[in-house]
C-alpha cells in the first residue's frame, strides 16, 4: 500500500528531515513548552480501583487466568517449592519417552484440561529445572537430590532451555487489579528466554511485590529494563474465537504468594 | 410555552400526520405552537453525503424561520442532532459569522419531542390512550447523539391502556443510515431484517420511534413482509386519548 | 487497473461447502508470487459487500464472533467505574502527542539510540520495505520470523521481502492461517475470522508438512499443529520483524500487547529485531501506559490484561537480540495530521472495539472494506492514508450508517461519525470539478428544492400526482432509478394527499 505520492523526492533532506518537516507544517509549531502542557492534561482516572487486602485480589486474579496459585506462609516457602518442583518432576518422567528421543507418529500428550493445547511426547525423563543467577540458595535448600537443576551461565542455547523441565523465579512487581505478574529480568529472574520456553514456569510473588493496580506497578520498574507482563498462560482465540491456552510460551504457570510472617 | 414546530421536510411530505399529532398533544398541554412557514429542510441529507456547502442555506433558512421562540420542537432526533450538533460546524466552514451567531443562539432551544416532553417540560404522563402492545426502537440519532435515554419509554409507559414489550437487541442501528439505504442496499437490507425480526418476535401490534425515517425504512420491510404489524411516530401515539383514538 | 479476480474474497451465492480459494493476483502487479493477494484495485464497498452479504458461513461466523466478543467486552469495561476518565485522559494525551509529535519522535530516537538501538525514517512503504530488506541482508539471513503487525501488512512487507528472495514467517495463528490459505486478514485483533474450523484443518494438511496426518479439527488441535510449526522456526531465527502497540519517547521503550507468545518469541530469540511502527503509536512518557494498558486489554480482548506484553529499551546485553532496528514510518500519517477533523483517527490504539459493535461490519467482514484497516476505523484512516481518488477508498466514508455505536466504545474517543461525514464532504469535493454525475445533478437539484418553502410546496403539490406509483395495497411496490435499490427490499410509502403545510395553511390559515 503505497502513499500513492508523486516518484519525485525532493533534493534536499533525508526521510527524517522530509517527515519532521511535514509533521511541523501539519501542526505548526507548538506556543507553549510541551512538558509544561504535558503536565496540564486532564487526569480524572482512579489510581486504584480496590483498596481492601491487595494480596487476596491478586491470588483471585490470577487464578482466573487459570494459573495454579498457592498462598504459602514465609515459613512454608521452602516446602512448597520443593513440593512443586517435585510434582513437575514426576509429570515429566511420566510424559518423556526413555531415551529422550522424539518418537514418529507418537500420539499427543493430551493435559486433562480440554480448552489446553497438547504437544508431542519427547521431553528428557530427568530434565533439570532453570534456576537464575540472583535466585536465594535458600529457595531451594529442601529440594531432594534428585532433581536436577541447570545454571543459565554460561547461557543455554535455545534448544537446550527447549528441553528443560521448567524455570523457576523470583518477580519484580505483581499487580493485584488484573492478575499480572512482571519480571524485569533481573537477579533471580534471569534474562527472557528462560521464562519463555521451558514449558513449566514456577514464579515466588512476595505479598509486598503486590501492587494494587497499574499505575504503583509502573511507578514502581525501571524503565532501563526489559519487561515481562504475565497474566496467565498464553492463549489465542483465533479459531472461532473459542479460547485455547498454551500456545507458545510455557503451558503451566504456578505461583507461591509468599504472605508475610507475623 | 411560544414553540416552533420544525416538522422536517420527510414529516411535511410523507408523514402529515405525525406532524399534526405534534401539534395535538402541545396544545393539549397547554403551549401555542406555530408553523413558520419559511421553514424547509435541516440540511442533514445533503450534509451527511458530502454535500456540505449545499447544506448552509438550508441552515440559513431554518435559524431565520426559528429565530425568537422559546423552544423549537421536532418530531426527528436526526434533524434536532443536524442542528445541535454540525449546525456550528457548518456555519465555521461557511465563515459566516452572522449565522453562527444565529446558530448559538436556535441551536440549544432546539429540541426532539420526546426530550422536549420529558426533560424540559417534565412531563411524561400527557393524557394518552392507546390500548395496544407497542415496542419502541430507539433511533441512534436519538440513543446516541442526542442521548434522549429513557424519555421515550417514560412517556410510552405514561400511555393508558399501553402495553409497551421490550424490543430485543433495541439498541442495534436499523440499517436505514440516510442515503446509505440507497447506496449500500444490500447491507442496508441485512441489517434491517434482523431489525425486523426481533420486532415481530415481541407480538406487537405497532412499532414505535421517534424518527419516521427509521419507520418508512423498517415499516417499509413489515409491509413487504405482509407481517401484520404497523409503524407508528411516537407523536401519534401520544396524541391518542379516549376521545380520539 | 483492471480488478483481480476475486481478491480476498468469498465469491458466489452462500454454499455449504468449502468456498472457493482466492486467487487475488493481478497480473499487471508485477512479480511471480502466485497466491499473494494484493490490496491494488480492489472493488468499490458496496459491490464487495454485495457478495460478502450473501455468504451465509461468514454471516454465522461473524454474527457468533461479533456478538460473543460485546457482551464480553460490556463486562470487562464495566468493572471499571472510572472508564470515562480513562477514555478523556487517553484521548488528551494521544491528542496533546499528535500536537507535538515532532517533539516525541526526536526524544524517542535519541532514547532508542541511547539504549543501544538504532533508528531509520521512512517516507512510505517503498522506503520501509527497502530498510527492512536491507536489514535482513546485512544480518546474513534469507528468512525472517514476524509477529503480527498492522504496519508491515499495511507496507505489503511480506510481499516485498519475498521479491527480495526473502521468506518472512508469520507466527500469529490467525495470520499463518491467513498466509498458508494465501489469503487476507478480515479484522484487526482476529483476522482469520472469516475461516471456520474445518477450514483451517484443510489449509494446514494441505500447506504444513509437518501437519500429522491425523488432525482433527479440534481448536486445540489446530493450535497444537500450529505450535509445532512455528517451534522450530522460533528457535532457529536469526531475525525477527516486528511492529510496538506504543513508543515511549521519554525512555526509549517499545511494547508488544499480545496473547500466545509468539510475540515473545520474535523480539526476544533471534540476534537481529526490527520493529516497523507508525509515527503515530508514540506516547509521551512511561507513566502513559497505566492508562493505556487498562485501555487496550479491555476494550480488544475483553480481558482484564491480556497475557503476554513484552517491553524493551534498544538492547540489554546478554537478554534478548544484540542488534535492534526501530523504522519509523510516515505512509500517509503526515497527511493525516494537517486534516485537523481526520487527525483524530491517529489516536487509533488497533483495540478493533469498533469492528466489533458495527452493524455494517458484522454483515460483511474485513474483506470487503478493500484495506488492511477494515471496519470503522478503516473507513477513515483508509481514505485519509491512501487519498480518496480510488474506487474503494471513495466508497469507504459512505459504508456506515452513521449509528455511532463506534464512537461509543471507542476507548480513545475518536468521533468515527463526524469523520465520516466530513470525509464524504472530501470525497464529493473531489469529484466536483469533474463531469456532473447523476448524483450530483439531483442533489443540486434537491438542494435549490429543499431550501426554499415556495420549491418545496410545489413540488410536494406535483409529487402528489405521481400517486399513480401507488399499488392496491396503498404502498409504492416499485420505484423507478436511482431509488429502485428502496424498492429491491422495502415497499415505499404512498404520498398522502396533502403535505403538512398545504394542511396548516388550510385548517389555521397563515402562511401560503
Amino acid at each position: 500500500m503505497s502513499a500513492g505520492r508523486g516518484d519525485e523526492r525532493p533534493a534536499m533532506g533525508t526521510a527524517r528531515e522530509q517527515i519532521l518537516a511535514r509533521i511541523r507544517a501539519a501542526v505548526g509549531t507548538p506556543g507553549a513548552d510541551v512538558d509544561a502542557a504535558y503536565a496540564a492534561l486532564p487526569r480524572e482516572y482512579l489510581r486504584a480501583h480496590h483498596d481492601r487486602d491487595i494480596a487476596d485480589l491478586f491470588a483471585e486474579r490470577a487464578a482466573d487466568y487459570r494459573a495454579v496459585v498457592e498462598r504459602v506462609p514465609e515459613s512454608g516457602l521452602v516446602y512448597a517449592i520443593a513440593r512443586v518442583l517435585t510434582d513437575r518432576a514426576a509429570e515429566v518422567a511420566a510424559a518423556a519417552t526413555p531415551d529422550g528421543q522424539p518418537v514418529p507418529d507418537a500420539p499427543f500428550v493430551m493435559p486433562d484440561a480440554p480448552f489446553v493445547v497438547p504437544d508431542a511426547p519427547f521431553v528428557v525423563p530427568d530434565a533439570p529445572f532453570v534456576v537464575p543467577a540472583g535466585l536465594p540458595a535458600e529457595w531451594l535448600a529442601e529440594l531432594p537430590a534428585s532433581i536436577a537443576l541447570a545454571s543459565d551461565t554460561p547461557p543455554l542455547s535455545a534448544a537446550e532451555l527447549d528441553q528443560m523441565a521448567g524455570v523457576v523465579t523470583g518477580c519484580a512487581v505483581a499487580i493485584a487489579e488484573t492478575g499480572t505478574i512482571i519480571l524485569d529480568h533481573g537477579p533471580g529472574q534471569g534474562r527472557r528466554a528462560l521464562t519463555l520456553v521451558p514449558d513449566f514456569h514456577l514464579v515466588i510473588v512476595r505479598s509486598d511485590q503486590v501492587a494494587a493496580d497499574l499505575a504503583d506497578a509502573f511507578a514502581r520498574l525501571d524503565p532501563g529494563r526489559p519487561h515481562t507482563l504475565i497474566s496467565g498462560p498464553s492463549a489465542t482465540s483465533d479459531i472461532e474465537l473459542i479460547r485455547v491456552e498454551g500456545v507458545h510460551g510455557p503451558r503451566n504457570l504456578h505461583v507461591l504468594l509468599v504472605a508475610p510472617s507475623r | 410555552m411560544r414553540i416552533g414546530l420544525f416538522v422536517t421536510c420527510l414529516t411535511d411530505t410523507l408523514f402529515p400526520d405525525t406532524g399534526k399529532a405534534v401539534v395535538t398533544v402541545l396544545e393539549r398541554l397547554g403551549h401555542r405552537v406555530e408553523f413558520p412557514a419559511g421553514q424547509a429542510c435541516c440540511g442533514q441529507m445533503h450534509f451527511n453525503t458530502g454535500y456540505r456547502r449545499e447544506a448552509t442555506p438550508m441552515a440559513r433558512g431554518f435559524v431565520a424561520a426559528f429565530g425568537g421562540f422559546e423552544a423549537v420542537v421536532t418530531p426527528s432526533a436526526s434533524c434536532a442532532a443536524m442542528v445541535r450538533e454540525y449546525y456550528p460546524a457548518l456555519a465555521a466552514e461557511a465563515a459566516d459569522e452572522s449565522l453562527a451567531r444565529a446558530v448559538a443562539q436556535v441551536a440549544p432551544r432546539t429540541y426532539e419531542l420526546s426530550e422536549f416532553l420529558a426533560d424540559v417540560l417534565g412531563v411524561t404522563d400527557v393524557g394518552a390512550y392507546f390500548p395496544h402492545r407497542v415496542t419502541y426502537h430507539p433511533s441512534c440519532h436519538s440513543l446516541r447523539m442526542l442521548r434522549v435515554g429513557d424519555a421515550p419509554a417514560r412517556l410510552l409507559r405514561a400511555v393508558r391502556g399501553l402495553d409497551l414489550v421490550d424490543l430485543p437487541d433495541a439498541e442495534s442501528c436499523c440499517g436505514f443510515g440516510g442515503t446509505f439505504a440507497v447506496k449500500n442496499p444490500d447491507v442496508s437490507a441485512a441489517i434491517c431484517a434482523d431489525k425486523v425480526a426481533a420486532i415481530r418476535q415481541t407480538g406487537a401490534e405497532v412499532v414505535c420511534a421517534a424518527d419516521n425515517s427509521c419507520l418508512m425504512h423498517i415499516g417499509g420491510s413489515l409491509t413487504r413482509q405482509r407481517s401484520g404489524v404497523a409503524t407508528m411516530h411516537l407523536a401519534e401515539i401520544l396524541a391518542r386519548t379516549e376521545d380520539a383514538p | 487497473m483492471t480488478p483481480p479476480e476475486t481478491a480476498g474474497q468469498h465469491a458466489g451465492p452462500a454454499t455449504a461447502g468449502p468456498h472457493p480459494e482466492t486467487v487475488g493476483q493481478h497480473p499487471a502487479a508485477g512479480g511471480p508470487h502466485p497466491g499473494m493477494p494484493t490490496y491494488l484495485g480492489m472493488p468499490s464497498f458496496p459491490v464487495a459487500a454485495r457478495t460478502a452479504v450473501a455468504d451465509s458461513q461468514l454471516r454465522r461466523n461473524l454474527a457468533h464472533a461479533t456478538h460473543t466478543i460485546r457482551a464480553k467486552r460490556a463486562g470487562a469495561v464495566g468493572e471499571l467505574a472510572d472508564w470515562q476518565e480513562l477514555r478523556a485522559a487517553a484521548k488528551a494525551i494521544k491528542d496533546h502527542t499528535l500536537a507535538n509529535l515532532d517533539t516525541y519522535l526526536i526524544r524517542l530516537e535519541e532514547n532508542v539510540t541511547r539504549a543501544g538501538g538504532h533508528v531509520h525514517w521512512a517516507q512510505d512503504a517503498a522506503e520501509a520495505n527497502a530498510i527492512v530488506a536491507g536489514l535482513v541482508r546485512a544480518a546474513g539471513a534469507d528468512r525472517v520470523v514476524k509477529v503480527k503487525s498492522m504496519a508491515t501488512q499495511e507496507t505489503g512487507l511480506n510481499e516485498a521481502l519475498a521479491a527480495d528472495g526473502i521468506g518472512a514467517l508469520e507466527t500469529d495463528l490467525a495470520e499463518l492461517i491467513v498466509q498458508l490459505g494465501h489469503d487476507l486478514p478480515s479484522h484487526i485483533l482476529v483476522p482469520a475470522i472469516h475461516r471456520n474450523r474445518a477450514e483451517i484443518r484443510e489449509i494446514f494438511r494441505r500447506e504444513m508438512p509437518d501437519a500429522p496426518d491425523d488432525l482433527t479439527d479440534e481448536p486445540r488441535m489446530l493450535a497444537a499443529a500450529a505450535r509445532s510449526h512455528l517451534r522450530q522456526a522460533f528457535l532457529s531465527a536469526k531475525v525477527g520483524v516486528s511492529g510496538a502497540n506504543f513508543a515511549i519517547a521519554e525512555t526509549g521503550s517499545l511494547v508488544v500487547v499480545e496473547s500466545e507468545g509468539n510475540g515473545r518469541m520474535c523480539v526476544t530469540l533471534p540476534q537481529t529485531l526490527i520493529s516497523v511502527v507508525g509515527i503515530e503509536k508514540i506516547l509521551p512518557t512511561w507513566r502513559d501506559l497505566e492508562v493505556f494498558l487498562a485501555l487496550l486489554p479491555r476494550s480488544s480482548t475483553a480481558e482484564r490484561m491480556n497475557p503476554y506484553t513484552s517491553v524493551w529499551t534498544g538492547v540489554t546485553p546478554g537478554d534478548g537480540p544484540s542488534d535492534f532496528h526501530l523504522v519509523l514510518l510516515d505512509n500517509g500519517r503526515t497527511t493525516a495530521l494537517a486534516d485537523q477533523v481526520g487527525r483524530q483517527a491517529l489516536r487509533c490504539i488497533r483495540c478493533s472495539a469498533c469492528l466489533n459493535v458495527c452493524p455494517v461490519y458484522e454483515r460483511v467482514g474485513g474483506h470487503a472494506y478493500g484495506s488492511p484497516y477494515p471496519g470503522p476505523i478503516g473507513a477513515i484512516i483508509s481514505p485519509q492514508l491512501r487519498g480518496v481518488t480510488s474506487e474503494v477508498d471513495a466508497s469507504l466514508p459512505y459504508a456506515s450508517t452513521l449509528c455511532g455505536a463506534c464512537y461509543d466504545v471507542c476507548p480513545v474517543a475518536i468521533n468515527i461519525p463526524e469523520a465520516l461525514v466530513y470525509l464524504r464532504g472530501k470525497v464529493v469535493d473531489a469529484k466536483r470539478d469533474k463531469h456532473l454525475s447523476p448524483e450530483r445533478a439531483v442533489f443540486g437539484v434537491s438542494g435549490r428544492v429543499l431550501r426554499s418553502p415556495r420549491l418545496l410546496a410545489a413540488a410536494q403539490r406535483a409529487g402528489y400526482l405521481g400517486g399513480r406509483l401507488v399499488g392496491r395495497s396503498g404502498r409504492i411496490r416499485r420505484l423507478p432509478p436511482p431509488l429502485s435499490a428502496w424498492t429491491e427490499t422495502r415497499d415505499a410509502p404512498a404520498p398522502p394527499r396533502e403535505s403538512f403545510r398545504a394542511w396548516w395553511a388550510r385548517t389555521r390559515g397563515t402562511g401560503r
